[in-house]
């Protein structure tokens, strides 16, 4: 049984196609270490750079071990609070992930959800949610989240906001990506509540709904993940380009991209590594990410074939 | 050597097309022989599938990969043009061999007006200037039957229907006079209705002006009133050709047999036949033999065995172990 | 024409007053409304003045359109962190933005829409491949980070060009440009090629799948067919159809442009409106936040419809106003 399962599957094209390019299997690997890195990060790091009596400030902007005066102590460095780079990108690379992957799910259930309702309902609900949709498309996603930040800083504390931050940065990333799952849900939607099941399903008197959503989802499950793929790298930049921003995720748990702020200030100092180490881990991760997702939409996309 | 008559115009000699495809080639064209006299009318019938617009595609040099040519010529006037650089073989299409499409609607950049296009054409194979392009374009489009063309020579294609499209590709085609037009399916996306317009002006302008056409169709009835000839395709080989009135009145083959047999009044499509068990096997399945023979009300040992080539019977040439030798 | 004009135009209205809402909630909700309007140093009969201006004791519905004709009449309120008129404000930090977004377009457009054809035309070559990995980092590296290393490489480690500001700007009338000192263009290489990245590889991606689409088409078979040069079909026929769809978003992109540059500004303190939205978020300075909204919205709806005016320019079937003489 289980043999005949991976039988299928390594003879199916999206597996072939997978197999063919190298630099897709490279990216893949690539990604599921960065995952592992992330969710082990408490056991292969040297110090818990989120605990501030852990950092001292007689170790701060150490060089990497290569150089001169690096120890290996702190194999990356450190940065201006004594910080060891590899320790901090680990725990970066956690959050960075995290807001992501949240951020992602958050998107794709309120689309699935609405774009569910807009076809099934049709009328009034269908005109405004697909125009409130088509302005929000007209901007950016990064303006929406920075926009919706903005507006949570102005209604709270500043003590406040640094607890909820995370949240609010999940919330105003997963706003800005709802439309396109709501597009593709909405445009399946309506191709399957024509089908005789449904009607037939209205006629006798069962509920066409849930009915429906049996064969909705199944059928949309291959475009959604190809835009939550591709939307995680791009929820991951954004986190990153906020936090970067300094409306992201507070200095005291710094995600890749806060790191990278940290060390913009350090560029004309010399201590080049507090930016390059963690900027090229952000550059590998989303790069694999998306290649990983350019190559799922080719492979799903049959007019490619 | 075109000075000798009946000279062949066009001669494919044991054509073979191949696809590459991951799971090994696929062999589109099989061994695929047959000619065409100046002047002359080939029709070429047979489900979809059989090959018939591959090799059309073929004879043009356009041809897209993973598909090819692997075995086999091609010859234009005596010229092989099979392996000519492509640069040598564009001089060739539209100037020598023309091609008409089947869906008029998306023959015709939709940017570009009439006039752009017709001139285009002319000045990329004749030495005209723009304003004797531009009369001659005009004078295509008249004698295509366009009512009104000197005011709808700059008109863009979406201004046109359906069928005065396809008199505008019929004028494209003809633009540099070639010897030769393959029309692939040239009404078929057409109404019933304008369809027999589009096949009588074929034929007209074809006869005047000493054209040759290779016309592919399904429609066994516009087979038997425009063709001289008629090549039948299946599985990617030719089963039938010969005279077109020999064919309709005496088939040979079985395949032929049962198309006619299916053809009442020779109104209608192949496509519709159901007076032949089955269909045609798919490229990766074709059996050894004869690739009709699961389907063939006279199969015997043999069939299922060797590969018939055709042979002379009766006026025309039929790929059939049944006229065989040691039947 | 006058027809499609109109309802361009209707539908350019009605999202400017979408973005308005979402604006006038900010204004209203977020904070004092009488504050954000007048900032925090106003005496109260000053401000019983504008509580009454703003109709604050009327339903929500006329406060809104009060809010739209205030902004209409070219009254944008106060900045609630430095208390100068939002206007003012505005009118010093957008031709810094404009022209940073305006030339980052050109130089993406003109980079990338070339690789892009060249991709297109010859999909298996190794510039080709070469020309795709670019653009994948150009979509996968955060413009932050371009910005960073363009900064470490050519201004910590060569010197060669300036890290920050606009260098020297000359005034022309209320316009301030950089583009006509040595310093200015200067300081605008960097930041243009850090903005223009991210829609070089769009554009280039986007360019590419559009013109292996066209490629595919019955016409430009028919084309071929027809024995028309390399040049023509190429160049001709398929470059002119996938132009179309490109125009769109390259147009789209230009508001993108805008929105994007706050990024780009932060990165080499370039005094645009970006930098000045930036310091808004960063100090819930709502005022100023709303406003800004405004104006991009302003500014991509303006965009949309230049773009949608141009495509009725290009493309003959959606002049359907000379449909003259159809026949069988």
């Amino acid at each position: 049984m289980v043999a005949q399962r991976l039988n299928a599957i390594l003879d199916s094209d999206l597996w072939w196609s997978f197999t063919r390019s190298k630099v897709v299997v490279g990216a893949a690997i690539v990604t599921l270490l960065l995952f592992v890195a992330a969710l082990i990060a408490p056991w292969i790091s040297l110090q818990d750079p989120w605990d501030p009596g852990a950092l001292q400030l007689i170790n701060s902007r150490n060089p990497p071990v290569w150089i001169e005066g690096g120890t290996w102590e702190f194999p990356l460095g450190t940065d201006n609070q004594g910080r060891d780079m590899y320790s901090a990108i680990l725990y970066g690379l956690r959050v960075s992930l995290v807001v992501g992957f949240l951020a992602v799910i958050f998107a794709m259930v309120l689309g699935i959800l609405l774009g569910l309702a807009s076809g099934y309902l049709g009328g009034m609900t269908d005109t405004v949610i697909m125009r409130v949709a088509d302005v929000q498309l007209t901007f950016p996603a990064i303006l929406i989240a920075l926009l919706i930040g903005g507006i949570v800083r102005g209604v709270m504390t500043p003590a406040d906001f640094e607890a909820v931050a995370v949240y609010v940065l999940v919330l105003s990333i997963g706003l800005s990506q709802w439309v396109q799952f709501a597009r593709t849900v909405r445009g399946q939607t309506l191709v399957e509540k024509n089908k005789e099941y449904v009607q037939a399903a209205r006629v006798i008197g069962l509920p066409a709904r849930l009915i429906m959503l049996r064969h909705v989802l199944p059928n949309v499950m291959g475009p959604v993940l190809v835009i939550a793929t591709i939307n995680l790298a791009v929820a991951i930049l954004t986190e990153a380009t906020l936090s970067f921003l300094g409306v992201g995720v507070p200095a005291t748990r710094p995600s890749l991209g806060t790191l990278i702020q940290i060390g913009n200030g350090f560029l004309f100092s010399g201590e080049w590594w507090i930016v390059i180490f963690p900027g090229i881990t952000m550059a590998i991760l989303v790069l694999a990410v998306n290649l990983l997702g350019d190559w799922l939409r080719d492979a799903l996309n049959p007019k490619l074939r | 050597m075109t000075d000798r008559p009946n000279a062949p115009l066009l001669e494919v000699r044991s054509l073979r097309v191949e696809f590459e495809t991951r799971r090994g080639p696929l062999v589109a064209i099989d061994d695929v022989s047959f000619s065409i006299a100046p002047g002359e009318v080939l029709g070429v019938v047979g489900e979809s599938g059989a090959g018939k617009s591959l090799t059309g595609t073929a004879i043009i040099g356009l041809l897209e990969p993973p598909g090819r040519i692997t075995a086999g010529e091609i010859l234009l006037a005596g010229r092989r043009i099979d392996n000519l650089p492509y640069e040598a073989m564009r001089r060739i299409r539209g100037r020598e061999v023309g091609a008409i499409f089947q869906d008029p609607l998306t023959s015709l950049n939709p940017l570009y007006r009439v006039s752009d296009q017709l001139i285009e054409t002319i000045r990329t194979h004749l030495p005209m200037n723009e304003k004797e392009a531009r009369a001659r374009a005009l004078q295509l489009l008249q004698e295509v039957g366009i009512p009104g063309a000197a005011e709808r020579l700059d008109h863009y294609p979406h201004q046109f229907s359906g069928g005065m499209r396809q008199r505008v590709v019929i004028a494209l085609a003809l633009a540099a006079e070639p010897k030769l037009i393959i029309a692939d399916e040239p009404t078929t996306a057409l109404d019933v209705s304008i369809q027999a317009q589009i096949i009588t002006l074929l034929k007209r302008l074809c006869r005047e002006h000493g054209t040759a056409v290779m016309l592919i169709t399904h429609d066994m009835g516009v087979i038997a009133e425009t063709a001289d000839r008629v090549a039948v395709m299946y599985a990617g080989r030719i089963a039938e050709i010969g005279p077109v009135r020999k064919v309709v009145q005496e088939p040979h083959h079985p395949y032929t047999v049962g198309l006619m047999g299916a053809i009442p009044n020779l109104g209608h499509d192949v496509a519709a036949l159901t007076q032949i068990e089955g269909s045609m096997p798919r490229l990766n399945a074709i059996p050894p033999g004869c690739a009709f023979n699961p389907r063939c009300p006279k199969v015997f040992d043999r069939c299922r065995v060797d590969r018939p080539d055709p042979m002379p019977v009766g006026g025309s040439d039929v790929a059939c172990w049944l006229y065989g030798e040691g039947r | 024409m006058i027809a499609f004009v109109l309802q361009r135009l209707a539908q350019a209205v009605v999202v400017m007053l979408a973005v308005a809402l979402v604006a006038f909630s900010l204004f209203r909700y977020v904070g004092d409304p009488v504050i954000n309007m007048v900032g925090q140093d106003t005496p109260e009969e000053e401000r019983i003045r504008i509580r009454e201006q703003l109709a604050l004791d009327q339903p929500v519905v006329v406060q809104y359109f009060r809010f739209v004709q205030q902004i209409v009449s070219g009254n944008f309120g106060t900045s609630l962190r430095t208390g100068i008129p939002i206007g003012q404000l505005m009118a010093e930090r957008l031709p810094a933005t404009l022209e940073l977004a305006i030339v980052a377009g050109i130089f993406a457009l003109a980079v990338g829409l070339p690789m892009g054809v060249y991709t297109g035309l010859y999909p298996r070559s190794r510039l080709s491949n070469a020309f795709l990995t670019l653009s994948l980092l150009g979509v996968s590296l955060p413009t932050f980070l371009i910005g960073i290393m363009l900064i470490l490489f050519f201004s910590v480690m060569l010197g060669l060009l300036p890290s920050f500001g606009r260098g020297d700007v000359v005034h022309l009338g209320p316009w301030s440009t950089g583009l006509l000192s040595a310093s200015g263009l200067q300081s605008l290489i960097m930041p243009a090629i850090t903005l223009g990245m991210f829609q070089l590889a769009l554009i280039m991606r986007l360019v590419r799948a559009e013109m292996l689409e066209v490629l595919r088409t019955d016409y430009i078979k028919f084309a071929r067919a027809r024995g028309l040069t390399n040049r023509a079909v190429n160049f001709g026929h398929a470059l002119k159809n996938t132009l179309i769809p490109v125009i769109t978003i390259v147009g789209l992109q230009l508001g993108a442009l805008i929105a994007f540059s706050i990024i780009t500004e932060s990165v080499f303190q370039w005094p645009g409106m970006g930098l000045l939205f930036l310091q808004a978020v960063q100090f819930a300075d709502i005022p100023v936040m709303a406003i800004y909204l405004v104006l991009i919205g302003f500014l991509f709806v303006l965009i949309n419809l230049i773009v949608d005016l141009l495509y009725y320019v290009v493309d003959p079937r959606l002049r359907v106003d000379v449909r003259a003489g159809r026949g069988g």
